[in-house]
C-alpha cells in the first residue's frame, strides 16, 4: 500500500451505483459525502479500503461506497472489522456503526475492540434513537425522551459514548457533527493516522424519529457559544467573538471570558490530546451545555501499538525461531516410530 | 529378573483412576505411548470431571484414562477393564462395575482410611475386605508410604513427594505387562530438564513401583506383543491435535494464511491452544471476547481473504448461529467445528454425546443450507478437517465439521498422512481479467468467484441483505429472492459430486445394516466384527459425509431389510434419513449416558434385531 500522490482519486470515485436509500435530509447523507472527501484526499489505494458496518440505518453505509464492503449482523461490526484488519493489516478499515449497534447489541465487541486497540477507523452514528426500527429508545437517548418504547418518558440512564471508550482504555476519540463537513474531514484524516482504534463519534440529527435532537447546540446562530473544537496544541477558546475559553478551577473545568476578572489567554488550558492521562479529556467528554460548551475535535490521540501490529510482530519473531518451516515438519516431530 | 512364566495376551484394557489431582491422565498418557512405541495399537479414553480439583477424595471428583492395547488392530478403549488401577476408595467405588469378572484391582492401601472411605460414600467400613470382591485378583500396595520411603533421603518436601506416587502405580503395571521404562524416562528428561531433583525422584519411585511389582510377584508377568499394523511412521495423536493439524494441512495445499477466532470451551479449547503455539507457522490465531466474535472476527478473516476457521461445542454453536447464517447468505468459506458434548445448556461439558447432529444440519433462520461433516477417529479428524476445509474454500460456503469429547480427547496412533499424501486445494479466485461479478457462478457447481480487499478493480459490497443474481446489490425482488435461495441450495447439494462414495463393511449377503455416523465408528466396528466372528451376518455402513450425503447412500439402504440406527443421542440420524429417504424403516439403539457405548451393549441390540 504504497503512499501515492493524494490527487488521484476524487470524491466521486468513491461513490457506488447504488441509490441513496436514507430519507431526504437524514445527517447520514452529509457523513457519507464528507467520507468520500476524506478518502479521497488520505492516499490509500481504493481498493485498500474495506468499509464494514453492523445493522442499523447507519449500516446501510458501505452499500454507497465504491470500495470493498462488508454489511454484517446486528452489533458485530467491531468482531468483522477486527478480523479484516488482522487477516490483512495493510488495509485501511473503516467500521460503521451506530449508537445501538455498538453500545447496545454490541457493546461486547465494542470495548473489547477497543481495549485492544485493533487498528481501524470507527465512525459511531450518534442518533440518539433506534431509526431502523422506527423510533425506539437506544442506549444514548435523553433521559424523559419520548420514544415508542417509552411512551412515559425514558427512564433508562444514556452512555457517554466518549465515557466508554475511556473506560475501555481507548487511545483516540473524537467528535464531529454531521452538518459539519470540514470538521469531520479533518478528524477523519487524524483518525486514519493514528494507529490503533479511532473512535470518532458523530452527532446526527435522525429527522423522523429524533429530529432536533443536536438542534440546541447545532443551530447557525449559537453555535460557535455552544460548542468548541478542540485541536491539539491550541488553547480552549469558544464563541462567536472567541473570547470565551476553558480554565483549571482545582479539579474542575470552568468556562471564563478572556478580559474579564482578570482573565487573560494565557489562562486557558492548550489542548493536549496526546497525553496518557484521560483525567482531562475525560472532563472535556462529560462537558454538557448549558454548563460548558460540547467539545468537539480530536479529543484524545495518543500513541500506544495495536493488536495487529503486535501480533504480526509475534508472529514474524517466532517463525523466525521455529524449526517448523512446513506442516511435515510437525508431523514427524516428537515421539514417532516406524512400522516395517 | 524374572523367572515366572509369560503369559501372552491379544488385548489388554487398563484403567488408571484416582483424584482428579493424582495425576491420573499423565500416567495413561505414558502407559500407552510405550505400548505404541513398542508397537501395540492403542485406543485410549481420558475420562476427568468439568471441575479442575472437584472435592477430593470423593466419587465426583474420579479421573480416569482408559486404554486398550494389542496385539490386533483396536478401534474401541475397551468396555470393562482388565487391570484397575485405584488410587483411592472414590476410585474403586466409582470403576468396579467397569471391571472384568477376575480381573485385577491394584489398589493404594494406604489411601483407604475410615476418614476416604466415608467421603467415597462406601457402604461397607472397609471395601477392600467385601465379600464383592471375590471375582477379583486386588493387589493390595501401599503406594503411597512406598513412595514416601523410596524419596525419604531426595530432600523433596512431602507434597512433591507423594504428587509422584502416581509413577509408582505405573511402575507396577509396567511390570506386570513387561513393558520398558525408558519411554516415560525419557519424557521425565524432557519435562523436567531443569529440575534434576524433581527429575530423579520420578525416575526412582518409577523404577521402585517396578521392583515392587517384580519383588512381590502378586500375579503373573503378560506379554502382548505389537499388532500387525500397516507400514509407516506413526505417532500418537488425538482428536483435537489431529483437528488443529488438518487445518494447517488445508492452508498449506491452499497456499493462503490461516486464521482462527475462538473463545475457550471444553472440549474445543485444545484446538485453538495447538493453532495459537502454531504462531511460529504464521497462524494467525485470535481469542475472541465471546463466541459471536469468535466466529464473526473469523467470516470477517475470510472476506479478507485468509482461510477462516472457528472452534467450539455445542453451546457456542447455538451462539453462532446467526453468524453461520451471515457466511450462507455472502457465501464466504469458513469452517466451524463443534466438538459435540453432553447438552442441553452447559449440560455435561466434558462427556461426550452426538445430540447437535440436528443443530448443524437444520439450526439456522431462513433456508441456510451448510454441508456438514463428522469425523469418526481421533486421527481421522485431520483428514476430515481438510476435507472441511477443501470444500468450504472450493465451494464458497461454510462447514461445519464435528467432532464430540470422545474424539477430542482419545487418542490413537497415527500412520501419519503428511503433505505429499494429500490433494490439492483450489479455491476460486477472481483472476483480474474484465468486470468482477460478486454472484455469477460456474456452472457446474454453482461456485462464484472469490475476490478480496487489495485486489484492484474488484471492489465490491456483500452482506446479510438478499443480494441480486450476478450483481451483489441488494435487492429485494420477490423472485430474484427464490432464484438466489434455490442456487445456495443447489451449490450445496451438488458437492455430493465431490465427495466419495459410502462405504459398506461387512456381509453384503446381511439381512441387517448397522448404521451410525461421527465418533462411535470404533465401537460400532468392532460390534460388527466380533458378531461376524461368531458367525452372524451383519453390515456396517457408517457415515462422514452427512450433508449432503454421498450419492449412493439409497443404493445401499435398499439392499438390506432391516436397518439399526445407533447413536448417542434420542435418534437424530434417524430423523434425518427418514426426511431424506422416508421409504426405509430404521430402528434405533440410542444412548444419552454422556459416555460411549460399550461394544457389549451394541452386539447385544444389534443381535437381537438379526434374530427378530
Amino acid at each position: 500500500m504504497g503512499q501515492i500522490e493524494t490527487k488521484k482519486y476524487t470524491p466521486k470515485d468513491f461513490k457506488s451505483d447504488q441509490e441513496i436509500r436514507w430519507c431526504a435530509g437524514c445527517g447520514d447523507t452529509a457523513i457519507l459525502n464528507s467520507v468520500q472527501k476524506a478518502m479521497a484526499q488520505l492516499g490509500h489505494n481504493k481498493e485498500d479500503y474495506a468499509v464494514i458496518s453492523g445493522i442499523g440505518c447507519s449500516s446501510r453505509f458501505p452499500y454507497y461506497m465504491n470500495t470493498y464492503g462488508f454489511h454484517g449482523i446486528h452489533g458485530r461490526a467491531g468482531a468483522l472489522a477486527s478480523g479484516v484488519k488482522i487477516a490483512n493489516p495493510k488495509l485501511s478499515v473503516w467500521q460503521i456503526t451506530g449508537d445501538g449497534d455498538a453500545m447496545a447489541i454490541g457493546g461486547n465487541h465494542f470495548i473489547h475492540e477497543i481495549r485492544r486497540n485493533i487498528d481501524v477507523n470507527l465512525l459511531l452514528f450518534n442518533n440518539e434513537i433506534y431509526g431502523l426500527t422506527k423510533g425506539q429508545y437506544s442506549p444514548t437517548s435523553k433521559v424523559g425522551q419520548v420514544t415508542k418504547t417509552s411512551p412515559y418518558g425514558n427512564i433508562d440512564n444514556p452512555f457517554n459514548p466518549g465515557e466508554l471508550v475511556i473506560g475501555s482504555q481507548g487511545k483516540f476519540f473524537a467528535r464531529g457533527v454531521d452538518i459539519l463537513l470540514n470538521l469531520n474531514i479533518d478528524i477523519f484524516k487524524l483518525a486514519d493516522a493514528h494507529k490503533g482504534t479511532s473512535v470518532v463519534e458523530i452527532l446526527q440529527n435522525c429527522v423522523i424519529y429524533n429530529d432536533g435532537s443536536f438542534a440546541h447546540l447545532t443551530g447557525k446562530e449559537f453555535r460557535e457559544d455552544r460548542l468548541i473544537t478542540l485541536e491539539h496544541g491550541k488553547p480552549m477558546v469558544f464563541g462567536a467573538d472567541k473570547n470565551k475559553g476553558l480554565k483549571l478551577k482545582g479539579f474542575d473545568l470552568e468556562v471564563v471570558t478572556i478580559g474579564e476578572n482578570g482573565n487573560t489567554i494565557d489562562d486557558i488550558i492548550v489542548h493536549d490530546a496526546k497525553n496518557p492521562d484521560p483525567s482531562l479529556h475525560l472532563k472535556l467528554i462529560n462537558m454538557q451545555y448549558p454548563k460548558y460548551p460540547v467539545a468537539l475535535g480530536v479529543i484524545r490521540d495518543v500513541d500506544a501499538p495495536s493488536y495487529n501490529d503486535l501480533m504480526d510482530e509475534s508472529i514474524k519473531e517466532t517463525v523466525a525461531k521455529s524449526k517448523f518451516k512446513c506442516l511435515d515438519d510437525i508431523l514427524y516431530s516428537g515421539n514417532t516410530w516406524e512400522v516395517k | 529378573m524374572d523367572k515366572k512364566p509369560i503369559i501372552e495376551l491379544d488385548e489388554v484394557v487398563i484403567k488408571f483412576s484416582g483424584d482428579s489431582g493424582d495425576g491420573m491422565q499423565l500416567t495413561g498418557t505414558q502407559f500407552s505411548n510405550t505400548s505404541a512405541l513398542i508397537g501395540n495399537d492403542v485406543s485410549t479414553f481420558p475420562d476427568y470431571p468439568a471441575e479442575i480439583r472437584a472435592p477430593q477424595g470423593t466419587v465426583g471428583g474420579v479421573s480416569g484414562f482408559q486404554l486398550n492395547f494389542g496385539h490386533k488392530e483396536i478401534y474401541t478403549p475397551g468396555d470393562y477393564a482388565d487391570v484397575l488401577v485405584a488410587m483411592n476408595p472414590a476410585a474403586l467405588r466409582a470403576n468396579l462395575q467397569w471391571v472384568k469378572p477376575g480381573g485385577t484391582i491394584i489398589v493404594d492401601t494406604d489411601s483407604f482410611t475410615d476418614k476416604n472411605i466415608k467421603k467415597a460414600g462406601c457402604e461397607e467400613s472397609d471395601p477392600l475386605k467385601s465379600s464383592k470382591f471375590g471375582d477379583f485378583n486386588i493387589i493390595e500396595a501401599p503406594i503411597t508410604s512406598l513412595t514416601k520411603e523410596s524419596l525419604k533421603d531426595s530432600g523433596l518436601d512431602n507434597k512433591s513427594i507423594v504428587r509422584s506416587k502416581n509413577m509408582f502405580a505405573l511402575g507396577i503395571v509396567y511390570w506386570i505387562f513387561t513393558r520398558p521404562l525408558e519411554y516415560t524416562e525419557q519424557f521425565f528428561e524432557h519435562k523436567f530438564k531443569k529440575k534434576p531433583q524433581i527429575l530423579e525422584a520420578n525416575k526412582l519411585v518409577l523404577r521402585a513401583g517396578y521392583n515392587y511389582a517384580n519383588t512381590i510377584e502378586a500375579m503373573p508377568s503378560y506379554r502382548v506383543n505389537p499388532a500387525k499394523i500397516q507400514k509407516g511412521t506413526y505417532r500418537n495423536i488425538n482428536g483435537n491435535t489431529a483437528t488443529a493439524w488438518g487445518f494447517l494441512a488445508a492452508a498449506e495445499k491452499a497456499n493462503m494464511p490461516l486464521f482462527i477466532g475462538s473463545y475457550p470451551i471444553t472440549p474445543a479449547t485444545e484446538i485453538l491452544q495447538e493453532l495459537e503455539s502454531r504462531k511460529d507457522m504464521g497462524v494467525k490465531a485470535f481469542q475472541a471476547e465471546d463466541e459471536i466474535a469468535g466466529i464473526v472476527s473469523a467470516i470477517g478473516a475470510s472476506f479478507a481473504g485468509n482461510m477462516a476457521i472457528t472452534t467450539t461445542s455445542g453451546p457456542g454453536l447455538a451462539l453462532k448461529t446467526e453468524a453461520i447464517g451471515l457466511a450462507v447468505i455472502a457465501e464466504l468459506p469458513l469452517v466451524i467445528v463443534n466438538v459435540q458434548r453432553g447438552g442441553p445448556s452447559t449440560g455435561l461439558p466434558t462427556k461426550t454425546e452426538q445430540s447437535d447432529l440436528l443443530q448443524a444440519v437444520v439450526g439456522r433462520n431462513g433456508e441456510a443450507p451448510v454441508p456438514v461433516i463428522a469425523a469418526s477417529t481421533p486421527s481421522n479428524c485431520y483428514n476430515y478437517a481438510f476435507e472441511a476445509s477443501k470444500i468450504a474454500l472450493e465451494h464458497m460456503t461454510p462447514v461445519i465439521l464435528l467432532t464430540d469429547g470422545f474424539l477430542a480427547n482419545g487418542t490413537q496412533p497415527w500412520n501419519i498422512v503428511d503433505s505429499k499424501q494429500l490433494p490439492e486445494i483450489k479455491p476460486r479466485f477472481f483472476k483480474g481479467e474484465g468486470e468482477y461479478m460478486p454472484y455469477a457462478r460456474d456452472p457446474e457447481t454453482f461456485v462464484r468467484e472469490w475476490a478480496y480487499p487489495g485486489m484492484k478493480g474488484a471492489e465490491h459490497r456483500i452482506g446479510g441483505l438478499e443480494k441480486m443474481d450476478l450483481t451483489g446489490n441488494v435487492s429485494y425482488v420477490p423472485v430474484n429472492h427464490e432464484v438466489m435461495t434455490n442456487k445456495r441450495e443447489e451449490k450445496i447439494d451438488r458437492i455430493v459430486n465431490v465427495i466419495p462414495q459410502q462405504k459398506v463393511e461387512g456381509d453384503a449377503d446381511a439381512d441387517t445394516l448397522v448404521i451410525g455416523w461421527g465418533g462411535t465408528y470404533g465401537h460400532l466396528l468392532t460390534a460388527v466384527q466380533e458378531l461376524r466372528e461368531e458367525g452372524h451376518k451383519v453390515a456396517l455402513s457408517h457415515f462422514n459425509y452427512i450433508r449432503p450425503l454421498p450419492g449412493n447412500t439409497e443404493d445401499i439402504f435398499k439392499k438390506y431389510k432391516k436397518r439399526l440406527v445407533c447413536e448417542i443421542n434420542l435418534g437424530q440420524f434417524a430423523k434425518y434419513l427418514r426426511m431424506i429417504y422416508p421409504q426405509y424403516e430404521y430402528k434405533q439403539f440410542n444412548k444419552v449416558q454422556g459416555l460411549p457405548f460399550t461394544v457389549t451393549e451394541l452386539k447385544k441390540n444389534i443381535l437381537k434385531l438379526i434374530n427378530e
